[in-house]
């Protein structure tokens, strides 16, 4: 297999507070590869946006950040603020949730499309324009020469968001990040830009880190998945393999909590309780509270390691669970 | 733009009319003879009931208010009571001024307000954060005649490096004319200043934590390129409107501090005025003040459109 564009090693982030450490993100290891996609799942406040934020140096104020983040094999963990400021602008696009905050209101579109190439790839003012012209056409903004002189306002959801992809491919980067890049669309919407992307990918070969709390879009997408659950990893594989054969509870239950074609909203499962707190962590699995199955006596005190159930497919469990089980207990 | 700005004037013009009627109506509540008191103890009947005439407050109420608009149409205010000159004259006489104490006063505000306001935000928790903190709390709470009376303690009565009032033109002597306008000027602007600071910094600080500045950093920006071109342009929308509300409460303060430094503008002479109760001059000053006011407000809105393009100006 080919070298991965981004992988993570170790990455843990915390947080001091008056009322101890938050462990927010813990222990962290994924990588992409070229032209692949990655999809981190996981509920709200599980740590997925701040392990990549904390992994490309966009960690908010007082955070600690540990491990080791390569980025086409150069050390991104070891360079200095201005250097992977740089890496992270030449090499890493993002793509983020509400497009209608992530755009800036009071400059034009083209100009903020531009300016990445204008900080990374020394174009001019005419160059920048003329590349946002192109891009913009690229994600399918009709009559491109007009509107790149247009603010933010001027644009629909769906056209911001396109305007916000056309801004993280300005640089062609080599892995693309979408932090629930969909959540914040309609349905019609979100289907065109995820077929977007999975254009751009494979015209451009990008890799791609999609996180999401949506496992319908994930089958649809992804090479590989990674879930998390309070700041860690407790499953990952291949997505055909995380589908058809899920060894951890949690991934069971979320599987099983999908919404699919010809089952009743109503007959859906949903996992009682609430995510741990990351100042909060139980001592031994966090899911241990909500856990339907408990399949092992140590689960309540001592964390358990990831284990390899099957090649490239890794399980955060002292057992490997049976989905009958979990899916009648839960019910 | 064309249609925004007539509408504007218009809006202005009808605000003007109003405090004409206003200050119109105020003068007629104080007791009081305006005519006796400009004559003094001492005078003919005749005397009187000619100056009255003049003045035209023999005829009916509405009849003198509307040959005042009417007058004040074609750029005559009338005469003053005391001196029997025209009041026109009077008060752009005393324009100058004031228009300098004001601009120099906005000027020292927002020459201390923009640096101390965007670093104590930018570097938020420094020793700079906490002394424009401390700074912004002070000038906001120390009334500005008292700061005024300090200063002139200070800078004339213990270190003697400035004049203590008055006022030197500038074409007769410029080092002069600049010692007399340094005191009254920063008294002026200090409140402005510290509450200017406080709201930019506020505003800063607010813009940063924005989306979209998470964007720019994201694209590898320098942090001060993400500062100029994506957080102060947005925080600067909402400064403005304050800065306007600002301006006019600048105006009043000018005037307290024209009379506590001897300073020989529209401040004065409206104090002048009262006391000596020249109703003309009065008026006069007031409505000049309220068109500067008016004046302001418009460019402010018109900046206030430049800056922000979800605002058409139409
Ligand atoms: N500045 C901060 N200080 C302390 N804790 C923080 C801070 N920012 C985020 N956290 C905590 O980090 C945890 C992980 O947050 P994160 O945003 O990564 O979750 P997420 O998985 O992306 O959730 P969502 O699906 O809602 O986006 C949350 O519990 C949150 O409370
Ligand atoms: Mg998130």
């Amino acid at each position: 297999m080919s070298e991965p564009v981004l992988a993570l090693e170790g990455l843990t982030v915390t947080f001091g507070s008056a009322r101890g450490t938050a462990r927010v993100v813990d222990g962290v290891d994924w990588a992409v590869h070229p032209g692949q996609t990655l999809a981190v799942v996981g509920e709200s406040g599980s740590g997925k946006s701040m392990t990549v934020l904390s992994a490309t140096g966009l960690a908010p104020r007082g955070a600690k950040v540990t491990g080791t983040v390569r980025l086409l094999g150069e050390e991104l963990t070891a360079m200095s603020d201005a250097d992977r400021r740089r890496a992270r602008g030449r090499h890493i696009g993002f793509v983020y949730q509400d497009p209608m905050t992530s755009l800036n209101p009071v400059m034009t579109v083209g100009r903020q499309v531009s300016e990445a190439c204008e900080e990374h790839l020394g174009m001019s003012k005419q160059e920048g324009r003329k590349r946002a012209v192109e891009l913009l056409g690229l994600v399918g903004i009709p009559s491109p020469e007009e509107r790149v002189d247009n603010y933010p306002h001027q644009f629909s959801g769906g056209m911001r968001q396109r305007v916000v992809i056309a801004m993280a491919l300005a640089n062609e980067p080599e892995v693309l990040i979408a932090d629930e890049a969909t959540t914040a669309l309609d349905v019609t919407t979100q289907a065109q830009i995820l077929e977007l992307v999975a254009g751009l990918q494979e015209r451009l070969g990008t890799a791609v880190v999609w996180i999401t709390h949506d496992l319908g879009v994930v089958a649809g997408i992804a090479d590989r998945v990674v879930v998390m659950y309070g700041g860690r990893i407790i499953e990952q594989g291949k997505v055909d393999d995380l589908f058809a054969d899920p060894a951890h509870p949690y991934t069971q239950a979320l599987l099983a909590a999908r919404p699919q074609p010809g089952v009743r909203a109503d007959r859906l499962l949903t996992i009682a309780g609430t995510p741990p707190l990351p100042t909060e962590l139980p001592p031994g699995c966090a899911f241990w509270p909500r856990c339907p199955v408990r399949g092992d006596a140590r689960c309540e005190h001592e964390e358990p390691p990831l284990v390899e159930v099957a090649p490239g497919h890794e399980v955060r469990s002292f057992y490997r669970a049976d989905p009958a089980v979990t899916e009648e207990r839960s019910a | 733009m064309g249609r925004f700005l007539v509408r504007r004037l218009a809006q202005s013009a009808v605000v003007l009319l109003g405090v004409t009627l206003v200050v119109f109506l105020l003068l007629q509540l104080v007791p009081g003879d305006p005519v006796r008191v400009a004559l003094g103890t001492r005078f003919e009947q005749d005397t009187y009931d000619a100056l009255r005439e003049r003045a035209g407050l023999d005829r009916p109420l509405p009849v003198q208010y509307l040959s005042y608009v009417g007058n004040a149409l074609t750029g005559d205010l009338g005469v003053s009571f005391r001196s029997g000159d025209p009041v026109t004259g009077i008060v752009l006489e005393r324009l100058p001024a004031t228009l300098t104490l004001a601009f120099f006063a906005v000027l020292f505000a927002l020459l201390v307000s923009f640096p101390l306001g965007i670093l104590s935000a930018v570097k938020n928790g420094s020793v700079l954060d906490h002394v424009a903190r401390v700074f912004s709390q002070f000038g906001v709470s120390v009334p500005d005649f008292w700061m005024g009376i300090l200063a002139i303690i200070l800078f004339t009565g213990v270190l003697g490096w400035l004049p203590p009032s008055g006022y030197t033109p500038l074409g007769e002597d410029p080092v002069d004319w600049f010692k007399h306008l340094v005191l009254p000027s920063v008294t002026v602007g200090l409140v402005t200043a510290a509450i200017l600071t406080r709201f930019i910094r506020s505003s800063v600080l607010e813009a940063m934590s924005e989306d979209y500045v998470r964007t720019a950093e994201g694209k590898g920006l320098s942090p001060r390129r993400v500062v100029t071109r994506h957080v102060l342009r947005n925080a600067l929308i909402p400064v403005v409107t304050v800065a306007a509300v600002q301006l006019a409460s600048l105006l009043g303060g000018v005037i307290v501090i024209e009379v506590l430094f001897a300073w020989p503008g529209l401040g004065q002479l409206t104090f002048d005025a009262v006391r000596a109760r020249d109703y003309p001059v009065l008026q006069g000053a007031v409505l000049l003040v309220a068109a500067l006011f008016l004046l302001t407000n418009l460019l402010v809105d018109l900046l206030y459109a430049k800056l922000d393009p979800r605002i058409s100006v139409r």
